[in-house]
């Protein structure tokens, strides 16, 4: 049985048992074994973090999700102009193309450091960062999708005299929405990444921190419970985008592209 | 265009391909107005490459084809072997897409896209997507986007070669009714002995590749055909013909197998020891 032919209850009934299960067992180990909270705290104790810490690590949040959402959306606006420019001709694909791949294979720690020196608003730093990690996947996945329409269907489009503009709109771009979609949902997660990897590199303080800042203060300080309650709220933001993004992939195709239609058991 | 005066006549066509395979061969063929010409051959002859010529989405490689008339070049339908339409689209925008294309609005294209629907017999599927039709529906859908233009010549590569036989010898009858209701005139690509006897006023044999044409032989039969001319003489005869027509054009001898399902027909013998062009069943 896929995912696809699971019942709605049972696909949330079945990860949220295994990750109660999971909890659990690491509870057990933590008293059982009586782990000091500064090696690893158990999971009450990091909730209870981050209830007893929200006023501090809410704003962290904000910080980090507001850069992500920023490097998400010109992720995708850029990614998808590209990607139409791109294929529009191949010469154009050939020249930029290798410079997108350069982009994306260069480790974003070994280049964050530059762009954070040599762009003295942080938050811009910041931005290119996550930019630089997140744009790849919707540029390489719309690429794909834009080249990879049916043959049969262009050389209609031909024989009844579309113009480029029309094939593009009615026939391209609806071809690659399934493309576009899931290098989306590859984007969001990496956005997130390449926020927090830079929020790492850059280190900076004071009322614009992200919650990258609040794990490397918390591990300076030994609040190892507040550090695993940075990392918890970074990992749920995590599955909250992935989730969105799966909605609006579902709502986009479900009527017609095989990846999300329902089937029945 | 005067009566008889042919549609399209291709002169001494011949089309390369830049991997060096030339798929036709100085081919001559007139397609005259409101026939049914149906184009028989084996895999690979150049039956598909010779329609994409006629409809201009390839050049010929030298050779000449001429329009007797530009506004029946322009107002071409074609339906694919495959139906070929856009799963994001509703049917009815699948239907529409011709006109669109051709800048008419919604409104002024409703009555249009109705009607080409009301010809295949899909009226209450209009909302429906793609996927949730049965492949011989789909085939109607692409049959309905190909009239809405109200072509004067209609392209037709193999549409019904993927469907089942009920689904076939239904929309094979519905294209001959539509043939004769709508003056059309019909270039029908198959590699079907019996369909091209069926649905042809004409049979053209091209030989295998290079294609060039064989042999053409006129069909008598009903207009439009009924289901009972399956089981003629006269189509059976016919189809002997064609079949020595189309064995001749490949330079060896084929038994035709008449199987009461109409199914596979062209049965080659098996190939003597060091015959090199036998190729088993085609």
């Amino acid at each position: 049985m896929t995912s696809h032919t699971m019942r709605p209850k049972y696909r949330v009934l079945a990860p949220a048992l295994i990750g109660l299960l999971a909890l659990g067992a690491w509870e057990s180990i933590v008293r059982w074994q009586e782990i000091p909270p500064y090696i690893l705290p158990g999971p009450i104790l990091i909730a209870r973090t981050v209830v007893s810490d929200w006023g501090t690590l809410f704003p962290s949040l904000v910080v980090t999700l507001a850069i992500t959402a920023a490097a998400f959306v010109v992720s995708a606006v850029l990614g998808l102009l590209l990607a139409i420019l791109f294929t529009q001709s191949p010469w154009i694909e050939r020249a930029l193309f290798p410079y997108a791949v350069i982009l994306q294979v260069t480790p974003l720690v070994a280049i964050a450091p530059l762009i954070i020196l040599w762009i003295k608003w942080i938050p811009l730093a910041l931005l290119i960062c996550a930019w630089l990690v997140a744009f790849f996947p919707v540029l390489s996945n719309t690429v794909l999708g834009l080249t990879s329409t049916d043959r049969n269907l262009v050389d209609l489009f031909r024989l009844y005299g579309a113009s480029r503009w029309q094939a593009l709109r009615y026939l391209r771009l609806p071809a690659a929405l399934p493309y576009f979609l899931g290098g989306l949902r590859i984007s969001g997660g990496l956005a997130l990444i390449g926020a927090v990897v830079a929020e790492f590199v850059a280190g900076t303080g004071g009322a614009q921190s992200g919650l990258a800042f609040r794990i490397l203060e918390a591990g300076y300080q030994l609040q190892i419970p507040r550090m695993f309650a940075a990392v918890f709220l970074i990992s749920a933001a995590g599955v909250l985008i992935f989730a969105l993004l799966t909605g609006l992939s579902r709502l986009a195709l479900g009527r017609w592209h095989e990846s999300e239609i329902e089937r029945e058991a | 265009m005067t009566a008889g005066t042919p549609v399209v006549s291709l002169r001494e066509v011949s089309k390369a391909y830049p991997s060096g395979t030339l798929a036709l061969d100085r081919l001559s063929l007139d397609v005259e107005p409101g026939e049914l010409l149906s184009l028989l051959g084996p895999s690979g002859c150049g039956k598909s490459t010779l329609l994409r010529l006629i409809a201009g989405l390839t050049e010929p490689s030298s050779g000449s084809i001429a329009w007797a008339d530009t506004a029946a070049q322009n107002r071409l339908g074609f339906v694919f072997q495959e139906p070929t339409l856009m799963p994001w689209a509703r049917v009815e925008d699948n239907v529409r897409l011709p006109l669109m294309l051709a800048g008419m609005s919604r409104g002024e294209s409703g009555r249009r896209v109705g009607e080409a629907i009301t010809h295949v017999g899909l009226e209450g599927f209009e909302r429906a997507y793609p996927r949730e039709l049965s492949g011989g529906m789909r085939m109607r859908v692409s049959l309905a986007r190909a009239l809405v233009l109200r072509p004067r010549v209609l392209l037709m590569d193999e549409p019904f070669a993927s469907l089942d036989e009920i689904t076939r010898f239904r929309l094979e009858s519905d294209l001959a009714d539509l043939h004769r209701r709508q003056g059309l005139t019909v270039v029908f690509v198959t590699h079907s002995v019996f369909e091209s006897v069926y649905l042809g006023t004409r049979v053209v044999v091209l030989s295998p590749r290079p294609g060039r044409v064989a042999a053409s032989r006129r069909i008598e039969g009903p207009a439009p055909r009924v289901e009972a001319f399956r089981t003629s003489t006269a189509y059976l005869e016919a189809c002997r013909d064609v079949s020595a027509l189309l064995a001749a054009a490949m330079e060896r001898p084929l038994t035709l197998a008449l199987s009461p399902s109409g199914g596979e027909g062209i049965e080659p013998p098996l190939p003597r020891e060091g015959e090199g062009r036998g190729e088993g069943r085609r």
